[in-house]
């Protein structure tokens, strides 16, 4: 019998390592013979800890599990879930990113091999710079990590740069609430992280890459390091990639708790060595990045994207999606939902879709008053506009941001002046500095919420025109984008600031 | 943040041993966060002794290492209490009750975000998303991930610890 219990922090943090000690621990006391994978996480929340059970019948999903109910599994009496492609949550998603997620042991080369891993390396390396970067750029592949901008387009700029070095930087510093996916595929794939990385080395013609970790995900640090050195020794990264004669390697490094990381100038000066400041652009990263040479810095969603692309070719990937959004999204979930958790699908969901039917409402029950999207510096959406297509260009249309794809759920209850003051709030504490429209206008914005909560609605117009100021002068999206969440709350909940609905429209 | 000045500073550790950690990391690329990760990692903070030491190994003013150091909310200049709780502030816990919890167990401690109990038991951070979101409030104690964190859950594992 061969168990399955998740390694997922969101598993763990749920009792996943109790319930394994537990299987361990029955198991030998009934000497039985079993086998525990600690695998990544299927992504639905709800259900973890979620252990699979395989009688060589095919696997079957227990959850949530606790360590109460092993006993029941081990002796085949618990109630299943049945096999865990079926439940609804999963069976209607299109997982091409996170295909093996949950599914292999994340550690086994061997498994990643045999579940489509390394296809697209293979085929990589038989082919010009050119041809690949040409790949990426039809495939339609945009920035996952918020901008959207062409992947293939910020390749071909780097490939085309002259330098005596250049760099890879996986952007891994997913600090926005209410994303996860970055530590999902890290902790559940990580060779597709690296094999994504090794390709566009190739690409552009980088032989080094630093993937920048939080040091806020302990246990994705903790896998990447030992996905790291079972890569090494199978020469999957080292002097010649695959014994292909081409050099490619590849270092881990942890960031230090400061959110503006995620923004890429900063997470190159953090990387150097120095205060995490935004660099002004131009020079553009892909033309003087890390150490001032020609840097590739993408998402670890947009690079763990590059090897089911070169797998399956530009036209299968580009075929999923919706307008100038192609591929699929790994949309996570989150908040208060019944149903959360990760969520990758084509393009072009309604809003509304996810947040109903997906995720089956608010956990308390209570009527959704507004979700967020797209992390701290995301707008509020409220149900009337729930029939929003989740693209780029149509969120940006419909005045928010899809940022790295994480939706949080608020009922009814919530505090939509207080999620405002919040948002400038988190401005202040993690502004850079280097800028006045952020640094000092998140202070004042704070100020100037806590004088509207005081009933000095004449301060409302105050607030708007500070928003206008730190949108068009902020160097970064910390402080250009904090606005949005405010604007937001403000344009959809007036109530809330001291104004009647109707004055704010 | 507020120093919680009823704590003392302890011994600094010997140059000598600061200056052969500083000294292994040199080989790396850009390597001043990997050395302050791991002075933190080995002493619980980073000593004031250790500040020049790297200025002089990097070719850089002390002044430069002090912004690194002050700029990144991780780094601390004196140790944290025995127990460190880390409580998520961000938008997806607070949906699910994270301000609340946040309040209760900062006034069961009295103290304040960043403060630590004055016998020097328990330290308590606000922290900016531990990637819990569809599991909220998330809290951290001890470096240990709590999901649907309650009151109880996270005051529970160090409780009857405090004395």
């Amino acid at each position: 019998m061969k168990f399955y219990v998740p390694r997922d922090a969101a598993a763990k943090a749920l009792g996943a390592d109790a319930v394994a000690a537990e299987i361990g621990r029955l198991a030998q006391a009934r000497g039985l013979d079993i086998e525990i994978v600690r695998n990544g996480s299927r992504g639905m929340m709800w259900l973890e800890p979620l252990v699979e059970v395989d009688r060589e019948e095919g696997r079957v999903g227990y959850g949530p599990v606790m360590p109460g109910d092993v006993a029941a599994i081990l002796d085949g009496s618990a109630q299943s879930l049945g096999p865990v492609e079926e439940i609804p949550f999963f069976a209607k998603q299109n997982r091409l990113t996170f295909a093996r997620v949950g599914l292999i042991d994340p550690l086994s080369l061997a498994e990643y091999e045999e579940n489509g891993g390394l296809i697209g390396l293979r085929r990589a390396l038989g082919m010009s710079g050119e041809e690949i970067t040409r790949e990426v750029t039809e495939s339609g592949l945009r920035g996952r990590g918020g901008a959207g901008f062409p992947a293939g387009i910020k390749w071909e700029t780097v490939r085309k740069a002259e330098a005596d070095r250049k760099y890879i930087v996986c952007n891994a510093d997913e600090g926005d609430s209410g994303t996860f996916a970055d530590r999902m595929l890290l902790e559940g794939d990580p060779f597709c992280l690296i094999e994504g990385m090794v390709i566009a080395g190739l690409a552009v013609g980088a032989k080094k890459g630093f993937v920048y970790m939080r040091s806020e995900y302990p246990d994705a640090i903790e896998v990447l390091d030992l996905s790291l050195k079972v890569a090494r020794e199978a020469g999957l990264i080292g002097r010649s990639v695959l014994g292909s004669g081409q050099a490619f390697d590849l270092e881990m490094r942890v960031g230090a708790g400061a959110y503006v990381c995620g923004e890429e100038t900063s997470l190159l000066n953090s990387l150097e060595g120095k205060r995490g400041v935004v660099r002004a652009k131009p020079p553009l990263p892909a033309l003087e990045g890390l150490f001032g040479k020609p840097t590739v810095v993408n998402n670890l969603l947009t690079l763990g994207s590059i090897p089911i692309i070169m797998a399956k070719g530009a036209a299968f990937y580009a075929s999923f999606g919706l307008g100038h959004s192609k591929g699929t999204m790994p949309i996570q979930i989150a908040g208060n939902v019944k149903y959360g958790g990760l969520f990758e699908t084509a393009f072009g969901m309604p809003l509304g879709e996810l947040v109903h039917d997906v995720a089956g409402g608010t956990a308390t029950g209570r009527p959704v008053k507004a979700v967020q999207v797209g992390g701290p510096l995301g707008a509020y959406f409220a149900p009337e506009q729930f029939d929003t297509p989740f693209g780029y260009e149509e969120f940006d249309g419909a005045g928010g941001l899809i940022g790295h794809a994480g939706i949080v759920v608020f009922d009814d209850s919530a505090d939509m002046l207080g999620m405002a003051r919040f948002a400038m709030e988190f401005c202040a504490v993690e502004s850079c500095g280097k800028c006045t429209p952020c640094r000092i206008g998140a202070v004042r914005g704070v100020e100037t919420i806590d004088r509207i909560a005081a009933g000095e609605a004449e301060a409302v117009p105050l607030l708007e025109d500070l928003c206008e100021v730190m949108k068009d002068g902020s160097l970064c999206a910390l402080g250009g984008f904090t606005p949005y969440p405010v604007l937001s709350a403000l344009r959809l909940f007036p109530e809330e600031f001291g104004r009647a609905k109707e004055a704010a429209e | 943040m507020p120093d919680d000045l009823s704590m003392s500073l302890p011994a600094l550790p010997p140059t000598e041993e600061i200056a052969a950690l500083v000294a292994a990391k040199l080989n790396l690329e850009g390597p001043l966060l990997p050395i302050l990760h791991e002075l933190q990692e080995t002493y619980g903070y980073i000593p004031e002794n250790a500040l020049g030491i790297m200025a002089e190994a990097l070719n850089i003013t002390r002044a430069e290492v002090h912004g690194v150091v002050s700029f990144y909310h991780d780094f601390r200049s004196r140790p944290a209490g025995r127990h460190v709780i880390k409580i998520c502030r961000a938008e997806a816990c607070q949906a699910m009750g994270g301000a609340a919890l946040g309040a209760a167990v900062l006034e069961r401690l009295g103290v304040e975000w960043h403060g630590t109990t004055p016998d020097g038991a328990i330290t308590i951070e606000p922290i900016y998303c531990l990637g819990l979101c569809a599991c909220g409030p998330a809290a951290m104690v001890d470096g240990r991930l709590i999901g649907r964190a309650t009151f109880e859950t996270v005051i529970e594992p160090i409780g009857e610890r405090v004395k």
